[in-house]
């Protein structure tokens, strides 16, 4: 796999790049996906990312924050980032106007194995934000579809106004070369098109072979627990269910010592892990 | 190794010529039986029969506190223009803080290397010395009561003098520089030498058995001691302070009053405050104390192994030492360790 390192200022790791706000798309309530562009036009050349690696994120006078790149490499020029706002660096970023300037760096964490996932199939199980990083994975795969067998994509939110990236997933509906399921747990006014019910039923729609297939989790920290018990029973190999962890971050770099969990720390071994890493890990789950 | 001899009589004289190397600090007495390394202008404050010093001399490389960025709007992040090219001799060294930079040097090194860090380490030359252990000491146990490098020039003390083994090539211009100073190691110091060296091992009054401990922590995971720890601990700190080798820090911004300006911050942090795990939302990974006291023990004793293959504990004693609640490490390393406690 190939692993990109830092491109923000070489020798100095915790130097942020300064990258202007071009574009802010409202999605749900609290999540807003910004549109980044870097000042400096050598950073825009050469900042390239793995699919599941995220950024540190500056807005200056308030603080850092990790996020992931929602965006896909296969479309260079502009990052994306999808990110609900809950706590200070996310709320003055929510406060920024357009045009307004931020820092970033990165990119950092392992991302997904993309190498090693070519020639299978996909199953990608998202809940809520866990669309964030799995979106650019979504769409790494999709833009370069020759490479990969069947792909399923699962999301669920709660009712209809709670999907992130609602009417682009939508539009997958109707391509033929994956399957794209989206579940809504509750449809009270009976107007959502497609399944209702917990993310979990839509493993009543799909045959998954074990011994070709990936599975790619990231949700809630209660969805995790229901989605492996399904991925177990259809006897998907630990090791081939890759999962991206959250914990608290400050560095990104291993320094800090924030974000560790067992004997791994989340920014640069993960965040993407295996079940079977995570089982070895006292902590993990 | 190249070594030579050093009368003490001629110490206040070499210690002086080494100010041309770099600004001197070195341990001084505070009160009975507290010493710390201080800036030193007085060459007689110097004490180089110490036990141990408060904090380690990872303040020299990694500040309680420092500015990483200035920031403005126009300017965005700007690293400080402080004088991180200063020149440091640090003096009076003992091999387990030795190791404790080495440690702190594979953190900081890797993929990602700290160049904080790493500016004053290039810039600062170590001088151990060596020490007689107290009741709190287990460095042997820990395998850094005897340091092979890390540092420039290393003192052992042969009551009238100390050898001084040259590891460095700044070293040996240390030496070279007051080389009327020196003397050649003879016959009779070889002998002196190796009788002291072979009763080091009967001050040790503490320690702790390493062999397979990582399994028996992993069998231990569950077991009641952690329990136990998180109701005496305090959540306090002090013990990852104190440590040459915790490095934990939280990053802050600070406003300038103009509301606009201001820096980027570092500071020490520890594991073993509440918010350590804590994230945006409320979820906290380490909500327990007990969970926080297991992941210091975790991490230094087993953890550290399984990423660099040594524990990142050197058995300085600090930590003994300085906790309020009396957690101690050897005590609660050699329960888990008991065939009876269960
Ligand atoms: C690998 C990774 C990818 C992420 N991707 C996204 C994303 O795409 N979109 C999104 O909205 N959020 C994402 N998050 C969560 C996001 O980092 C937190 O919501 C954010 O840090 C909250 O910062 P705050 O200052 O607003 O909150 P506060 O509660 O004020 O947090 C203060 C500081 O604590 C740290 N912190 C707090 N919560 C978290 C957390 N959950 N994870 C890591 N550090 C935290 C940060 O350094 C933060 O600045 C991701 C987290 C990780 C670890
Ligand atoms: S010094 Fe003692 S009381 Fe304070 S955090 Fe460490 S173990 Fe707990
Ligand atoms: S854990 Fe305690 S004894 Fe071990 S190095 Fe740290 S302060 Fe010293
Ligand atoms: S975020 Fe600092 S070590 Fe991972």
């Amino acid at each position: 796999m190939s692993n990109y390192s830092a491109k923000s200022g070489a020798d100095n790791i915790y130097q942020p790049s300064l990258a202007r706000i071009v574009r802010i798309l409202p999605q749900i309530k609290d999540h807003r996906l910004f549109e980044l562009r870097f000042e400096d036009p050598e950073m825009r050349r050469s900042f390239t990312y793995n699919p599941g690696q995220f950024v540190e994120l500056s807005v200056i006078g308030t603080g850092e924050a990790p996020v992931s790149i929602s965006s896909s490499p296969t479309r260079p020029g502009v990052l994306e980032l999808c990110v609900r706002k809950i706590g200070r660096v996310t709320e003055a970023l929510f406060r920024l106007p357009l045009n307004s300037v931020v820092g970033l760096r990165g990119p950092y964490g392992n991302g997904f194995p993309v190498e090693a996932m070519e020639r299978n199939n996909l199953l990608i199980v998202a809940g809520g934000l866990g669309m964030a990083p799995l979106r650019s994975l979504l769409w790494y795969v999709l833009d370069n579809r020759s490479k990969f067998k069947e792909i399923i994509l699962m999301f669920g939110a709660k009712i209809s106004e709670e999907m992130l990236f609602k009417f682009e997933l939508l539009s997958l509906l109707d391509r033929t070369d994956m399957k794209c399921l989206l579940t809504v747990d509750k449809d009270e006014e009976g107007t959502w098109p497609v399944q209702v019910g917990v993310v979990t039923r839509l493993f009543d729609f799909v045959e998954i072979d074990p011994e070709i297939t990936y599975a790619i989790v990231c949700g809630p920290p209660i969805m995790y627990k229901f989605v492996l018990e399904k991925l177990l029973e259809r006897n998907l190999p630990k090791d081939r269910i890759l999962m991206s962890l959250e914990r608290r971050m400050k560095c990104g770099v291993g320094k800090c010592g924030h974000c560790s969990v067992g004997y791994k720390y989340t920014c640069i071994d993960g965040p993407i892990f295996t079940y079977w890493d995570a089982i070895n890990l006292p902590e993990m789950i | 190794m190249q070594i030579v001899k050093l009368p003490k009589e001629n110490l206040d004289k070499f210690v002086g010529s080494l100010s041309k190397f770099g600004e001197i600090h070195a341990p001084i007495k505070k009160d009975e039986n507290t010493y710390l390394f201080s800036k030193i202008e007085d060459l007689s404050k110097i004490e180089l029969n110490y036990n141990r010093t408060i904090l380690p001399p990872k303040k020299y490389f990694l500040p309680p506190t420092e500015t990483i960025f200035r920031f403005s709007p126009e300017k965005g992040y700007e690293p400080p223009k402080d004088n991180l090219n200063r020149k440091y001799v640090l003096l009076g060294v003992h091999s387990c803080d030795i190791h404790g930079l080495k440690i702190l040097d594979l953190v900081f090194s890797g993929t990602y290397v700290d160049n904080y860090y790493f500016t004053r380490r290039k810039n600062t030359s170590i001088i151990g010395v060596s020490c007689i252990p107290d009741d709190m000491c287990f460095c042997r146990s820990m395998e850094t009561d005897f340091v092979e490098d890390g540092f420039d020039l290393f003192l052992s003390d042969m009551d009238d003098s100390y050898l001084v083994r040259i590891a460095t090539s700044l070293g040996d211009d240390m030496v070279r520089a007051s080389q009327s100073l020196f003397k050649e190691v003879d016959k009779e110091d070889i002998a002196e030498y190796k009788r002291k060296s072979n009763e080091m091992k009967n001050y040790f009054k503490i320690g702790l058995e390493l062999y397979n401990l990582p399994e028996i922590m992993d069998l231990e995971y569950e077991s009641k001691i952690w329990g136990e720890m998180g109701e005496k601990c305090l959540s306090c700190g002090t013990c990852s302070m104190v440590c040459p080798t915790c490095y934990c820090y939280d990053v802050f911004d600070e406003l300038n009053l103009d509301g606009k300006t201001g820096e980027r911050r570092r500071r020490w942090d520890s594991c073993l405050f509440k918010d350590h795990a804590l994230v945006a939302g409320g979820l906290n990974f380490r909500k327990e104390r007990s969970s926080r006291v297991k992941n210091r023990y975790f991490h230094k004793q087993r953890g550290f192994v399984a990423q660099y293959g040594r524990p990142s504990c050197v058995g300085c004693g600090r930590c003994i030492q300085s906790c309020p609640a009396k957690v101690d490490i050897v005590e609660v390393i050699t329960k888990i360790r008991s065939v009876d406690y269960e």
